[in-house]
């Protein structure tokens, strides 16, 4: 049977926007209220970001989120309270995003079978490394319908890509440049040459791009290499502006669409 | 070699390398070349030479003798303290600059606690003359200034790390940020015996001439190469795996690991990862580490900066979870008090960590006619402002 990521990627192959968030941020109790307004303006997938104290990946903006998140008191336990019924409300494809260590205390499995009973549809797990995953949790996602999404850079040589394309079967998440999240120091996405390598290879996978992209011009550059970008960085720092939850997140969304049709 | 490394990278269960993508070429270029370039004799030969003339190893084995009669038994003291820059941890930054070079890397970054790893390596990299980049915490920038300021001398640009707990673990994955960041020219020299595979390996080795100059030195003065125990702090835990590397697989020398108590075990303010601490994942290794209930890393607290970290190498926990290493840990109060003891009984001003794994002495129930090695692994130079502060040094 096919999950929500995979019905996306058949429906919509393209120009498809993807939106990270940090649970419990700015509020603790936010996460499902920034969840059903990014459905309502048009956002294609969400990614929900599991708080971590040492985000190794990521830049300012998302370690800053991340302390708050911790500090409202959001957990594993207490974010999957928060999700308990919503599958009720929206059926827009969920990824939980985090590191290792909090899924591994709550336990891998115990937490695998969880997110999937919630209807969660797919994990980000960037030190998750893809030969422990082959080797210990691949049936373990399988059984529960979850995809498990890797990362891919610029650095990552063909034969790696090709093999951590058989091992997925959701979407590839092209980091941009080797760069920690948040990096906006380019007003373009430039790494032409590595998108057309990827795309050129012609994996079963699709690609969406990620870290860096952070307005309408580089949305829609990731979106000419690939099948959609990835927001984070750029998304949070809205979530901080004056104003409420509902006007931010609608100013940013259409302020990164435009005149596209959603 | 039971307790050395598996081709997996793990000693046990604890180990292995859980880093994100970005970092994985960098890793496995290191993985695949790092024990075949040690091997070759041309690097050998030039780390060996810069071992003898520029750091001044062999580091003596002196035999304590007043302390020696106020413990009623043999102490000898491996004096790590007297390499240039005043501590070990030159022995491994000699050693990486070599492979760095040989990686064709032009940009050198480390973490550094108290700041000896980051004197350490500015120091390597003003011979070689490349760019360094130390990431410290804001709050070990303020309690070691005289070794921000000998970074500074030679050259080294110092970044304070100003998120989480502004200490080593923060400044830790800010090195690490900057390696995403920089993943072509860049070398990353971990100080210690953390990290993914294959950094806990490699830095255990180049440390590991402590206890081969020990072996020697004792055979030589005690007619064993062998003493009962081998006593070393434990923060990360590089001079201790440096220390105990010859003697792992010779189950009658005791090997005693020491960690900071800080305020006390129970206090909350503490940095004892082998009680305090369950396996998880940090900074690239799975293996003991203080942690919330929920996963996320706590802050540890001690006097000492070096010591100041919320894991342990991957080496230690297997260590400490196998048995074959005796884990105490040391109050703030009982450091400073055997700063004070061995300065008085030998003339020697040790580093507020060495002063943790002295401090263990009166704990190891060794008997007269027993062999202590104490690993002094480092000068109290750098500590001079706190020794000050804590001492009231009028009217003695």
């Amino acid at each position: 049977m096919e999950n929500r990521i995979q019905q996306l990627f058949a429906q919509k192959p393209e120009g498809l926007l993807s939106v990270y968030f940090t649970a419990g941020f700015p509020n603790l109790e936010d996460t499902v209220p920034i969840i059903m307004e990014l459905e309502k303006n048009g956002v294609d997938l969400i990614e929900i970001g599991m708080p971590f104290s040492d985000p190794l990946a990521d830049g300012p903006t998302i370690q800053q989120s991340s302390e708050v998140a911790i500090r409202n008191g959001l957990s594993i336990p207490k974010l999957f309270e928060q999700l308990q019924d919503i599958r009720q409300h929206t059926q827009i494809p969920l990824v939980l995003m985090g590191y290792l260590n909090p899924v591994m205390q709550y336990g891998v499995e115990r937490f695998l079978c969880k997110a999937s009973e919630l209807g969660i549809d797919g994990l980000i797990l960037p030190d998750l490394p893809l030969s422990d995953y082959v080797r210990e949790y691949k049936a373990l996602f399988e059984q529960n319908g979850l995809s498990n999404i890797f990362l891919i850079t610029p650095q990552t040589p063909e034969q790696r890509i090709r093999e951590i394309d058989t091992h997925t079967n959701g979407f590839i998440y092209m980091v941009s440049s080797a760069s920690v999240t948040g990096t906006t120091t380019g007003q373009s996405v430039t790494n032409t040459a590595y998108f057309e390598r990827v795309s050129g290879l012609g994996l079963r996978n699709p690609g969406i791009i990620g870290f860096g992209i952070h307005n309408h011009d580089t949305f829609t550059q990731a979106c000419n290499h690939a099948s959609g970008a990835i927001i984070g960085s750029a998304f949070i720092k809205a979530l901080t502006k004056a104003g409420s939850l509902e006007e931010n997140i609608s100013t940013f969304i259409q302020s990164i669409r435009q005149n596209e049709i959603a | 070699m039971k307790y050395s490394v598996d081709e997996n990278g793990f000693y046990g269960r604890f180990g292995g390398a859980y880093v994100p993508e970005m970092l994985y070429p960098n890793v496995e270029e290191l993985r695949q070349n790092y024990l075949k370039i040690m091997a070759e004799p041309d690097f050998q030969e030039e780390m060996q030479s810069l071992l003898r003339d520029y750091v001044g190893r062999p580091t003596p084995l002196y035999f304590a003798r007043r302390l020696s009669e106020k413990y009623n038994t043999n102490i000898y003291l491996k004096r790590e303290d007297l390499n240039h820059t005043g501590a070990h941890k030159i022995n491994n930054t000699i050693g990486q600059i070599l492979l760095a070079r040989r990686l064709g890397k032009t940009r050198i970054i480390a973490e550094t606690g108290a700041g000896q790893h980051g004197v350490a390596t500015a120091t390597v990299c003003a011979l070689m003359n490349l760019e360094c980049i130390v990431y410290m915490g804001e709050v070990d920038i303020q309690r070691q200034a005289p070794n921000v300021a000998r970074m500074k001398m030679l050259g080294a640009t110092v970044v304070p790390a100003t998120s989480g707990s502004r200490t080593l673990k923060d400044a830790t994955n800010e090195a690490i940020r900057d390696w995403i960041n920089n993943p072509e020219d860049t070398y990353y020299i971990i100080g210690s015996v953390v990290g993914p595979h294959p950094y806990p390996d490699m830095v255990a080795r180049f440390q590991a001439v402590i206890s081969e100059e020990m072996k020697a030195q004792l055979l030589e003065k005690t007619g064993s190469e062998n003493p009962d125990y081998v006593v070393a702090c434990v923060g990360g835990g590089s001079n201790a795996a440096g220390a105990f590397y010859h003697y792992l697989d010779t189950p009658e020398v005791k090997l005693v690991a020491v960690e900071a108590a800080g305020l006390g075990i129970d206090s909350g303010e503490s940095a004892a990862t082998s009680v305090l601490g369950k396996e998880g994942i940090i900074h690239g290794s799975r293996t003991l580490l203080m942690q919330t209930e929920d996963g996320q890393v706590t802050e540890p607290y001690s006097i000492s900066a070096g010591l100041d970290y919320p894991g342990v190498g991957p080496l230690h926990a297997h260590l400490h979870q196998s048995g074959r290493a005796i884990f105490e840990s040391i109050t703030d109060e009982e450091a400073l008090q055997a700063v004070l003891e061995l300065t008085r009984l030998e003339g020697i001003i040790p580093a507020l960590e060495t002063a943790h794994a002295l401090a263990a002495i009166g704990r190891l129930g060794a008997k007269p006619n027993d062999v202590v090695v104490i690993n002094l692994s480092g000068r109290g130079d750098k500590d001079l402002a706190t020794y000050l502060d804590r001492f009231n040094f009028d009217g003695k």
